[in-house]
């Protein structure tokens, strides 16, 4: 058979002379599954390298490359939100400050909240999911690696956005939910508001294609015998947080697009005057807002449950209650939203119902926390850095916790609402459940990602200053108030009394600083100073992750594993321990079945393309544009409708190679 | 403003409701906190120690996992129990909330404006009705039923020795219900972000015994005490021929605008501008003249006025009682 | 040569088990791409049909959350007129059955037939585009005109945008056919976007009845 006149229109080599592209077509097929040394693994490695340069800087798209620059940039924008933070703790240390004036304030408390929830909060935790999960499941990329390269593009846009109207006095000041009319068409006066709903279109969008990204690989691109049952408990926490997402984050969308509405094209649907109301707003925010604090928190539980077992030596005792757990979690977060409320004229009846919602979310995640404890009583305990910080999860996340309770009574609510002590119960909700967690998550698979150890000592020495700092900040603002103390006023009057709680407040901030300056100095010299490499498993963990060498090979796995219980690593050798045949030169996986995980097709990811990058651009254009005209927000559309067509039309090239390895269902 | 400004020191029932379901709360939170951080302690403390290098332990240990299972059965069902009992203390305390009698109450008419608060004393004749701004006054003991509303942004009214909060929200129309057991001054403040100067948006709730009540209440509904000394005089006529009459209302003068706080009887008041000055003439000359120095970016806008001038109307405005 | 997609090998067999070779699975022998549930496109597309399918429902949550406060509805009066709305109703109900067919043809991996399909599901979307520009002019209420304008417009426009793309996304996929070679995810590609067609049809039909007749009873 001819196989070179079989196929139709194939280009003419214009470099390469006819006996040379004669040959490589009939170069063999090489597949893998031969193991780290072999031929297949180089040429693994170099299918699944990134291309070199500006553009395969801008072209990347495997799973470690786009998580890794989630992760990473999401600790830049909450070290500039934290510094805001920083810099309110001083202006309030003391009464009628004159640090900074009342519209700078606003702008601050504004963009603090903004940036810590939509630019740290939840991409950093997607950015870890990205990172870990393909390699916790055994396969090679994501499902839809563009989408979440340009995911990661779109972030990276809007936050540099948001942050240069921040430069420019153009920083949103109507808080981190923006309620109408305060940010509405007759008194957000200038366009701040209109980058807050810009910003919050990028990192709905951005939340959502990679929330759609991680469902999809983790229903479908398990490894071969690693049923539902079998997955690790991050996994399943991933999986709930990404299907969340998708119920809740374009209730925010919508919204925001309403708002914007409102403020550019004339509508009234937050206008009392002609038929709105602008309570329609707050329903439509927190729908989303509540949830959206179980995708900061979810995730994290999920780092604390990968985390425990290696560190107590032992299996997690209850590994289906908490997954029960988790899934009970996401569903009860969706009926939680009027707590936000309490103090409108929403009737009396419906405001108790959401009480008892609230007071029924702890039951969950109660559960979690007894059997960590269980877990932790019958394990036998490895005392380094992640699992001090997970400790310190317990006591900070608990109190948090205790005083959602109290706010979640309507009538007590209704004395604490929109004061200090809201601020103290977020803060040690969010510090607590999911700050350090992410800390133990990153001193925990710093290894991994790196192949070096981050230092012991300096790690002890963040925990505890973070301990104490995060303590003295935020504690003090529970009775801080209880005296009165209202949310978001850039001063008050000394008669006030608030003055000595505040001052004990911007302390505990200076030693969060030292903490924080610590860890960045921890990273600075492993990374940079360190040449001590570190091994595959250097916590002894059970998960697929630690299969691999640290760093990781481009390829993840040179053989897709098999696995046959839910610590692998752990666990007696199975008769079948490893996938072959699939393809060494295009970038292959394998997709199994949802519940079973049998193996079902081969797949072919997406080779290197600038165009998610490009694409992300375009948005932009689209967005910034519609932001300053009208008709921008639909002659705007033609930049990324051209984008996205460039993207999806096939590219002759690569389907020629695929073609190669095609087979019939 | 001075006055006591403190959820921990109620001064009526609303308050004193809400003081008895924190101390529940507090008191039950704190149990549950304790119990579970000392169980993580003692799980901590009594399990060996390892390295990461240590075999993991897979055995079932049936015994021990029994022992466990029921422990966190247990911590569930307490947990639960305890949850409904707090559901209960709630809704109890909602219940005793929406009890309060109102029979013979002080109706107020409270509008939110950026950034002061606009009081209106209803009645059943319309001429015994009257304006005042910032401060109100109840009579001890009488409960004071209050309608929200807003004419701008949200706005919350909340003086947490008197009760809970509630928004004040532009095209909706909410009411609470309040009564002040004790005499003395109640601050509160603006609770939801209402823009620029939300952090000076304070109020006072003065609680009189009844007598003074009525006494204040029969002041305040008489027109503006007429100026005596030709600087009083001088003044009225810079109030009525300045821009203070365009937004400013003082009965019985020619100033009749109602888009900034009522002065008819402003002398009476003990903070100006929603807490930003003290009364005092001085101060209040310094306000008329630069408002703006106190509380940048509110509606009042500078006044280039000569220093006698200035005094002129601080005298008149100060006769207002 | 229209039935079968161009292959170096040897067609494999639907649904080939993986072979067990000592301690490893070879899974060379699977196929490289699958239909329905078995493509991560569908879950993608799934995916999208889920955010927008959540967007259309709050949409119209929002339209009786503003109908519920108001003390008349509409309160410029006026109701949309019918006419537009039911032709758009009875053409993207049509429209269905090219999309059927389109879904059937990209499923036998049939290239002819795939293309006639999608020439015509092509012209039915000019067509519904068409009639939706008319249906927006008989809204008979501008959107700046109350909360209820403003309403009937953003679902109009919803619904609307999600049209657009879906025939944009066809002209697309219809000049893909012509773009050797053509590979079997293509024809995936395809089943895809008809599938997403059906959502399109779908969401018009709650759309409509809330548009049309959320006024009248």
């Amino acid at each position: 058979m001819d196989d070179a006149r079989a196929l139709p229109l194939r280009p003419r080599p214009r470099r390469r002379s006819r006996a040379k592209a004669q040959a490589s077509d009939r170069r063999e097929l090489l597949r893998d599954g031969d193991g780290a040394g072999s031929r297949a693994a180089a040429e693994l490695e170099r299918t699944w390298q990134d291309k070199p340069g500006l553009r395969g800087f801008l072209s990347a798209n495997g799973h470690k490359t786009t998580g890794l620059r989630f992760v990473v940039t999401a600790f830049v924008f909450a070290g500039l939100a934290g510094i805001m933070g920083g810099l309110m703790r001083h202006q309030l240390a003391t009464a009628n400050s004159h640090l900074v004036g009342p519209d700078f304030y606003n702008q601050l408390f504004s963009m603090h909240g903004t940036a810590m929830m939509f630019l740290f909060a939840v991409p950093v935790m997607q950015g870890f999911a990205l990172y870990v999960v393909p390699l916790m499941i055994g396969t090679r990329n994501t499902a839809f690696p563009r989408m979440s390269a340009c995911a990661y593009w779109l972030y990276l846009l809007g936050g540099l956005l948001l942050f240069g109207a921040f430069a420019t006095n153009t920083g949103p000041d109507a808080g981190w939910f923006a309620y109408v009319p305060l940010a509405g068409p007759q008194y957000g006066i200038g366009k701040r508001a209109d980058f807050w709903n810009m910003l919050v279109t990028y990192s709905e969008a951005m939340g959502l294609m990679v929330a759609v990204d991680i469902t999809t690989t983790i229903l479908k691109l398990r490894a071969p015998g690693m049923t539902l049952r079998q997955m690790p408990l991050f996994v399943w926490a991933s999986l709930v947080t990404s299907v969340m997402i998708i119920f809740a984050m374009p209730m925010v969308m919508l919204g925001a697009n309403l708002v914007q509405f409102d403020r550019m094209l004339g509508t009234h649907f937050f206008n009392p005057a002609e038929g709105g109301d602008p309570l329609l707003w707050q329903h439509l925010f927190w729908f989303f807002g509540h949830p959206e604090v179980y995708f900061i928190f979810i995730p994290a539980l999920g780092f604390v449950s990968a985390i425990i077992p290696t560190f107590a030596r032992r299996p997690m005792f209850g590994h289906d209650a908490i997954v029960l757990s988790l899934i009970t979690t996401g569903f009860l977060s969706f009926g939680l939203w009027v707590h936000h409320m309490f103090a409108t004229n929403l009737p009396e009846l419906g405001k108790s119902f959401f009480t008892a919602m609230s007071f029924m979310i702890a039951i969950p995640t109660a559960l979690q926390i007894f059997c960590w404890i269980a877990t932790i009583a019958a394990g036998r305990l490895v005392m380094r850095t992640p699992f001090l910080f997970v400790l310190g999860f317990f006591f900070i996340l608990m109190i948090g916790g205790l005083t959602g309770v109290m706010l979640g009574s309507v009538p007590l609510d209704l004395q604490v609402h929109d004061t200090y002590f809201v601020v103290a119960h977020l803060h040690y909700v969010l510090i607590g459940g999911a700050v350090f967690p992410l800390f133990a998550a990153l001193y925990y698979w710093f290894p991994k990602v790196t192949g070096k150890m981050l230092s012991e000592r300096l790690g002890r020495w963040h925990f505890w200053l973070f301990f104490i700092g995060v303590n003295l900040t935020f504690f003090p603002m529970h009775i801080l108030g209880l005296h009165g103390m209202p949310r978001r006023i850039y001063t008050y009057g000394a008669e006030t009394g608030w003055e000595a709680l505040s001052l004990v407040s911007a302390a505990g901030q200076v030693i969060n600083d030292l903490g924080t300056l610590l860890f960045a100095i921890n990273l600075v010299r492993t990374v940079f100073f360190k040449s001590e490499r570190a091994s595959a498993d250097p916590w002894g963990a059970g998960t697929l992750e630690w299969s691999v060498a640290s760093p990781p090979p481009k390829c993840n796995f040179f053989a897709l594993p098999v696995v046959a219980s839910r610590e692998p690593l752990w666990s007696p050798p199975a008769e079948v321990t490893h996938v072959q045949g699939l393809s060494a030169q295009i970038r292959e996986g394998l997709t199994t079945t949802v519940i079973d995980a049998l193996p079902d097709t081969r797949y072919a990811y997406p080779a290197p393309e600038i165009w998610p990058f490009v694409a992300a651009l375009s948005v932009t254009i689209w967005l910034v544009w519609s932001v300053w005209s009208v008709p921008g927000f639909a002659w705007g559309l033609i930049p990324p409708a051209l984008a996205f067509l460039l993207w999806y039309w096939p590219n002759k090239k690569e389907a020629i190679e695929e073609l190669k390895w095609e087979g019939e269902p | 403003m001075n006055g006591v400004h403190d959820v921990l020191s109620p001064a009526g029932p609303q308050a004193a409701t809400l003081y008895q379901l924190w101390n529940v709360m507090l008191v039950a939170c704190t149990v549950v906190f304790v119990v579970t951080i000392v169980a993580l302690a003692i799980a901590v403390w009594r399990a060996p120690r390892a390295t990461e290098r240590a075999k993991p332990d897979l055995d079932p240990h049936p015994r021990k996992v029994a022992t466990l299972r029921r422990s966190v059965v247990w911590g569930i069902a307490g947990s639960s129990v305890l949850l409904l009992v707090l559901l209960l203390a709630s809704f109890v305390a909602d219940r005793a909330l929406s009890a309060l009698p109102l029979a013979n109450a002080v109706r107020i008419d409270l509008v939110g404006h950026q950034f002061w608060w606009e009081a209106r004393y209803e009645s059943h004749s319309p001429e015994l009705t009257f304006s005042t701004a910032n401060e109100l006054h109840v009579p001890v003991g009488r409960p004071v039923l209050v309608r929200l509303r807003a004419d701008d942004v949200i706005h919350s009214f909340w003086v947490p020795s008197l009760s809970g909060k509630k928004d004040l929200i532009p095209g909706r129309e909410s009411t609470i219900a309040l009564r002040a057991d004790r005499a003395g001054t109640y601050r509160g403040q603006c609770a939801e972000f209402c823009g620029y100067q939300h952090a000076q948006m304070a109020l006072v709730v003065v609680a009189d015994p009844p007598a003074d009540y009525e006494r204040w209440q029969a002041l305040q509904r008489e027109p503006a005490r007429a100026p005596e000394t030709a600087q009083e005089r001088r003044g009225l006529e810079l109030v009525e021929q300045t821009s203070c009459a365009m937004c400013h209302a003082i009965h019985g003068t020619r100033a009749r605008a109602r888009r900034a706080p009522d002065l008819t009887h402003v002398a009476s008041r003990g903070w100006l501008g929603a807490g930003a000055v003290e009364n005092t003439p001085a101060l209040r000359a310094e306000w008329i003249a630069n408002a703006q120095k106190f509380k940048p970016g509110i509606n009042m806008p500078p006044l280039d006025a000569a220093p006698d001038d200035l005094a002129a109307m601080s005298a008149y405005l100060g006769s207002l009682r | 040569m229209g039935g079968r997609a161009v292959t170096r090998r040897e067609a494999t067999p639907a649904s080939v088990p993986a072979v067990r070779k000592g301690d490893a699975l070879d899974v060379s022998g699977l196929p490289s791409y699958g239909f329905a549930h078995r493509s991560l496109m569908w879950w993608g597309n799934a995916g999208m049909m889920t955010i927008e399918g959540v967007a259309f429902g709050f949409m119209i949550v929002i339209y009786f959350y503003l109908r519920d406060i108001a003390r008349v509805w509409p309160d410029s009066g006026r109701v949309p007129a019918l006419l537009f709305g039911t032709i758009n109703l009875g053409v993207i109900l049509a429209s269905a059955w090219p999309n059927y067919l389109a879904q059937k043809a990209a499923q036998d991996r049939s290239l002819l037939r795939v293309r006639l399909w999608l020439y015509v599901c092509s012209l039915f979307g000019i067509a519904l585009c068409a009639v939706r520009w008319f249906e927006f002019t008989a809204l008979n209420v501008r959107w700046d005109d109350g909360a209820y304008g403003s309403v009937v417009w953003v679902l109009l426009g919803l619904h609307s945008f999600n049209l657009v793309t879906d025939v944009l996304d066809t002209f697309v996929l219809t000049a893909v056919t012509y773009s050797k070679p053509v590979e079997g995810k293509r024809y995936v590609d395809i089943a895809e976007n008809c599938g997403y067609w059906y959502f399109v049809v779908l969401t018009w039909l709650p759309i409509y009845a809330v548009i049309y007749f959320g006024a009248r009873i």
